[in-house]
């Protein structure tokens, strides 16, 4: 079973926090088929939050394919994410590792390499809708 | 959806002052509704409107249909927890429920003892002995006792430590998830509320400035900044809420319904708090001119 949080402060809606977490478990394999998500009414009392936020999520996790809500009882994850786990991304890890050492010796910061990732993501999504 | 409360050209006048002028909202059911607004917008006006406490001076109101508090069988269909939670100092919290049963024909005596059980409260204290929290907590378990449907709450956790006030927060939407309740509750604790309602009315000067459904009001703004630009030049459906300049820099709070791809600005989220802070401001006096090299956010009327 996994628990939920929220950062109040990050401007992204609760219900897409509480989906984020569950893809994110999928990824790292916290999450396997089978497994039940956290009741509504305990997500509820544990976080404060309004009872239609997590029916929401949950509802958009069902149509994705990921889980499904067996009434009366809970709702299961039936689904895996394209990709699997983050283990079968070990090549692309070692490339992007060479690609870091490279940024470095380039004499990029930290600051420096998270904005030229960020701003090339942008623009090679932007040409991908264009 | 039908409205749990509905107001057309609604104020309220004392001598002279407006406390509610001109004041025009449906407020949908099956929600937590957050009203928010700076002190004076009219909010406990209007919530006194709401409850029939009040009598409007001008205009109407309906509650659930009907006339506010215009008979007992309407008087059982709404639940009110007013500002600071008041109790009866010297009663025992087992009173309360004595008198709850009393006053409520659809009072449901199981649900406050197992209520107050799981508050941990005993049933032989005195009110006036109890916590804040445990006050709060204990007025609206009368006011959820009383099975309505609709729950109306005044700047409930406003005077709570943030300890209580979570407690009284997790507290209530359990009771909605129980019962589906429709709950209306004012407060100027913007933070509190967007995990807990999931619809927002900000009321400045009795009208209303914003209201919709919280997600998607996060889902629609964004805060831009990059290089100094006219806001003239936007591209349409990009609607400018607050813009700053400085003389290098534009910084904007826009809302919109489709992706902002300009590689030019860097789009960030905007959380709850600052969106209706953006609002709110709107219509205040114009802001001071901005220091040199300060950012700051000037309102576009």
């Amino acid at each position: 079973m996994i628990e939920f949080h929220l950062d109040g402060r990050s401007g992204v809606a609760p219900y897409l926090q509480l989906i984020h977490q569950v893809r994110h478990a999928l990824r790292l394999g916290l999450l396997h088929q089978g497994d039940q998500l956290p009741k509504v009414k305990d997500v509820v009392a544990a976080l404060a939050i309004n009872p239609n936020t997590v029916l929401k999520a949950y509802r958009e996790l069902e149509y994705a394919g990921l889980v499904a809500a067996r009434p009366g009882v809970g709702t299961f994850v039936t689904g895996t994410l394209d990709g699997g786990s983050l283990a079968a991304h070990g090549p692309l890890r070692r490339e992007l590792q060479r690609w870091l050492a490279k940024a470095r010796r380039a004499g990029l910061d930290d600051e420096s390499i998270e904005a030229l990732f960020a701003s090339t993501f942008r623009s090679a999504s932007e040409e991908d809708i264009a | 959806m039908s409205a749990v409360i509905e107001t057309e050209g609604l104020g309220k006048r004392y001598r002279t002052r407006w406390a509610l002028a001109g004041c025009t909202l449906s407020i949908p059911a099956g929600h937590v509704v957050g009203l928010v607004g700076p002190n004076g917008a009219g909010k406990t006006t209007l919530i006194d409107l709401a409850t029939g406490m009040l009598k409007p001076s001008a205009g109407t109101i309906e509650v659930l249909g009907g006339r506010p508090a215009v008979g007992p069988a309407q008087l059982a269909r709404v639940g009110y927890l007013a500002q600071d939670a008041p109790v009866y100092a010297g009663l025992p919290v087992a009173d309360h429920l004595r008198l709850g049963a009393h006053l409520n024909p659809g009072w449901d005596a199981d649900l406050a003892r197992r209520r107050v059980a799981r508050l941990g409260l005993d049933p032989k204290q005195k009110a006036g002995t109890l916590s804040g929290g445990q006050r709060a907590q204990l007025a609206l378990s009368l006011a959820v006792a009383k099975r309505p449907e609709l729950l109306i709450l005044d700047e409930p956790v406003a005077s709570l430590d943030p300890l209580a006030r979570r407690e009284f927060l997790q507290d209530l939407m359990e009771s909605v998830a129980e019962q589906q309740v429709s709950v209306v509750l004012s407060s100027h604790l913007i933070s509190d509320l967007e995990r807990a309602c999931d619809y927002v009315i900000v009321l400045v000067d009795s009208r209303v400035r914003l209201a919709g459904p919280t997600d998607e009001l996060l889902a629609t703004h964004h805060l831009l900044s990059g290089p100094r630009r006219d806001p003239a030049s936007l591209p349409d459906g990009l609607q400018v809420i607050a813009a700053s300049h400085t003389d290098v820099q534009t910084t904007l709070l826009v809302r919109t319904s489709r992706p902002v791809l300009d590689p030019a600005w860097t789009v960030s989220a905007v959380g709850l708090e600052d969106l209706v802070l953006a609002y709110m401001r709107q219509a205040g006096p114009a802001p001071a001119a901005p220091r040199d090299g300060h950012r700051h956010l000037e309102v576009r009327k």
